[in-house]
């Protein structure tokens, strides 16, 4: 029993990540329809900029709390940065393409990010600076550590300032007005274009929270990390209904979870013959099955979209 | 229907043809390696083909497509190496190889059909993922796979007494093994050549089309749009098999590596960078793909020495750079791929009335 408390934390606490990754996906196919494959990549970048500004932060003598504290700020903007760009030069072009083509420019986009990290990164895996306390608490028989409630706790909070944003503001009702049909909402005096940079700002800074976040729990971090991340984290999104906000959320939290009892109790239920090395096929299976009784995930909408 | 070639087609052949047979021997100018980098592009060209079918003419974005090629590969590596200690013929396994492969599209097939467009690029993914991990883990506790150390040893592809591998003598003319293996691959790129312009212009071929571009009406007419998407999936992915089974014996070597998503997004690429649905279109792409990335391999390290007077950058990760930005150019300023064909450049001219919903 107290494995099974202990997976459903760990579990959580990779959810949660996961979960702040799948909004940056499904914010931007919610709005334009199209899988930001290069998302997992602004992941990786806001990761990368953290170990460099807080690392040297710290070097240089900052107290450990300013120099995350910067490292966060600084990563954010960047990812900010880098989103909008990834917009401008890849997507923006290709509103009216066939839809396969912003595909391809996501993947060549993807190559090049990766790429020019290993060139500024070096190939190496890098350590992350520990920038929280290592703190250990015990509850019914399962370990946690402070790092872990504290990603649980920004995640919840992230998420639901971005509900906030979504469905309190002025610009969030722009965007479900656009997510609805484009056409329709700039009539009523949305600026389509403004919006859509706006998603891509919005998802690439909670990658950003996400990337900050996987560092410090992993304490290490790598150019290539971004592309798992953001397979499970697509996944998530689907799991949950893609285009569907609290899908996303949930989904990410779902897979997670069940990610990590699969880990623990895959060597139990096949009598040893499979071990935890198969946990990458966990989220996949889950989504075939889920996919196959909820053609359109847990949580979406049923449309009569011409894919 | 077929007509008879007027003259000019005629030349045109007899131009390819000679091409086609002289290319082995002034790559091998350059080096076996081009050789081997020629029969890659050649490889691919096969397999962005039978891809084609799934995307190109069916519709059916198939982001898992080099789970097929890794059965076939695997068949090939099993049946043909000291590893269980089995040789099978090449007319055993390879059509084997084709129709595990097939029966692995079926199943891939069966539970996606009620999804649409991006939830069965999601699916297939997994799928592909799902397949690498079995291969990459299928080493304990039976020992089937190998897990990641591969396969080695593989026999060649041989027939009767004549191998594919080594250098031999025919007609007085010595050809290396790669060259072999080019003549082999060409005739078999030939093959799914028919194939694909066969399918295209059947009833099959135009049922998968109504598909493509609606599904709804397509039911509506009367097409059995789940037996037709079936298919489409089991006609692809046996032409991965029997690529993969090629790969096997050409390398001699194989292991999960081989077949991450990476392989499977790259040919998806060729399919849409060349023009999708457009034969010569999905070649040039698979071409230009694979040729690019060796000749950037070659030419990124002396450019940078010329240019700087050192290697600044590692030029590994500078010619992927440059590929990828190759990639995003060429979609950015041709939507529809570098050689679309003409119906869809027509629909493209047309200015869409809305954007998509």
């Amino acid at each position: 029993m107290d494995i099974f408390l202990q997976q459903i934390i760990n579990g959580l606490v990779q959810g949660s990540i996961y979960a702040l990754v799948a909004l940056g996906y499904t914010m931007v196919y919610g709005i334009m329809g199209l899988i930001n494959f290069a998302h997992g990549e602004v992941v990786m970048i806001g990761t990368l900029v953290t170990i460099t500004v807080a690392g040297t932060l710290i070097k240089a003598g900052m107290p450990v709390a300013l120099a995350a504290l910067a490292g966060l700020t600084v990563s954010v903007l960047s990812c900010m940065a880098l989103g909008w760009s990834l917009e401008r030069i890849a997507y923006r072009p290709l509103r009216n393409a066939p839809r396969l083509t912003p595909l391809i420019t996501a993947i060549g986009m993807s190559i090049v990010l990766q790429n020019l990290a290993m060139i500024v990164w070096g190939r190496n895996y890098m350590t992350f600076p520990p920038l929280l306390p290592k703190i250990n608490f015990e509850f019914a028989g399962a370990h946690f550590t402070l790092i872990q409630v504290i990603i649980v706790l920004i995640s919840g909070a992230t998420m639901a300032g971005l509900l906030f944003l979504i469905y309190r503001t002025k610009l969030g009702m722009a965007m479900r007005a656009t997510s609805q049909n484009p056409a329709v909402a700039s009539l009523m005096g949305v600026n389509i274009n403004r919006v859509i940079a706006a998603a891509f700002v919005i998802g690439s800074a909670l990658g950003a929270v996400a990337g900050v976040m996987v560092g410090t729990y992993y304490e290490i971090a790598h150019y290539q990390m971004g592309f798992m991340l953001g397979l499970k984290a697509f996944t998530a999104a689907v799991l949950g209904g893609i285009g569907n906000l609290a899908g996303a959320m949930l989904g990410g939290v779902l897979l997670g979870i069940i990610e990590a009892l699969g880990a623990g109790y895959i060597g139990d239920l096949t009598g040893g013959f499979l071990g935890s090395h198969y946990q990458d096929i966990f989220a996949f299976i889950v989504l075939i099955v889920v996919l196959m009784f909820k053609p359109s995930g847990l949580f979406g909408e049923k449309t009569g979209d011409r894919a | 229907m077929m007509k008879w070639l007027s003259p000019r087609s005629a030349l045109g052949i007899a131009l390819i043809t000679v091409a086609l047979v002289a290319l082995p021997f002034v790559a091998a100018m350059g080096g076996q390696a081009w050789v081997r980098i020629l029969n890659f592009a050649i490889l691919y060209a096969f397999l962005a083909l039978g891809l084609n079918i799934v995307v190109g003419l069916a519709g059916l974005l198939d982001l898992g497509y080099i789970a097929f090629y890794a059965v076939g590969a695997y068949t090939w590596a099993l049946l043909a190496s000291p590893h269980f200690g089995l040789h099978w013929p090449i007319w055993a396994i390879l059509p084997f190889g084709a129709a595990l492969a097939c029966i692995a599209g079926v199943v891939l097939g069966s539970p996606t059909l009620k999804l649409r467009g991006d939830y069965l690029a999601i699916v297939t993914l997994g799928f592909g993922e799902i397949v690498r991990i079995f291969m990459n883990n299928l080493n304990a506790p039976v020992n089937i796979t190998n897990g990641a150390q591969g396969i080695t040893l593989i026999d060649p592809v041989k027939f009767g007494d004549f191998s594919f591998s080594g250098t031999s003598q025919i007609l007085g003319i010595s050809l290396s093994g790669p060259q072999k293996y080019y003549y082999l691959l060409v005739a078999l790129a030939i093959l799914v050549i028919i194939v694909n312009e066969r399918l295209q212009n059947s009833r099959i071929g135009r049922a998968w089309q109504a598909i493509r571009e609606d599904e709804i009406a397509a039911k509506a007419i009367g097409i059995n749009t789940r037996n037709l998407k079936l298919l489409a999936f089991a006609m692809g992915a046996s032409f991965g098999g029997i690529a993969g089974g090629i790969f096997s014996a050409m390398q001699g070597f194989v292991s999960p590596e081989s077949f991450s998503l990476i392989e499977s997004i790259m040919i998806l690429a060729m399919v849409v960078l060349g023009g999708m649905g457009h034969i010569p279109g999905v070649i040039l792409g698979a071409v230009l793909l694979t040729v690019l990335p060796e000749v950037l391999r070659y030419a990124v390290g002396p450019v940078q020495t010329a240019i700087f007077g050192k290697v600044l950058v590692d030029p590994e990760s500078l010619r992927m750079l440059i590929f990828g930005l190759a990639l995003v150019l060429v979609m950015r300023f041709k939507p529809a791929g570098l050689w679309p064909s003409p119906e869809r450049k027509r629909d493209l001219t047309v200015k869409p009335q809305e954007v998509a919903p």
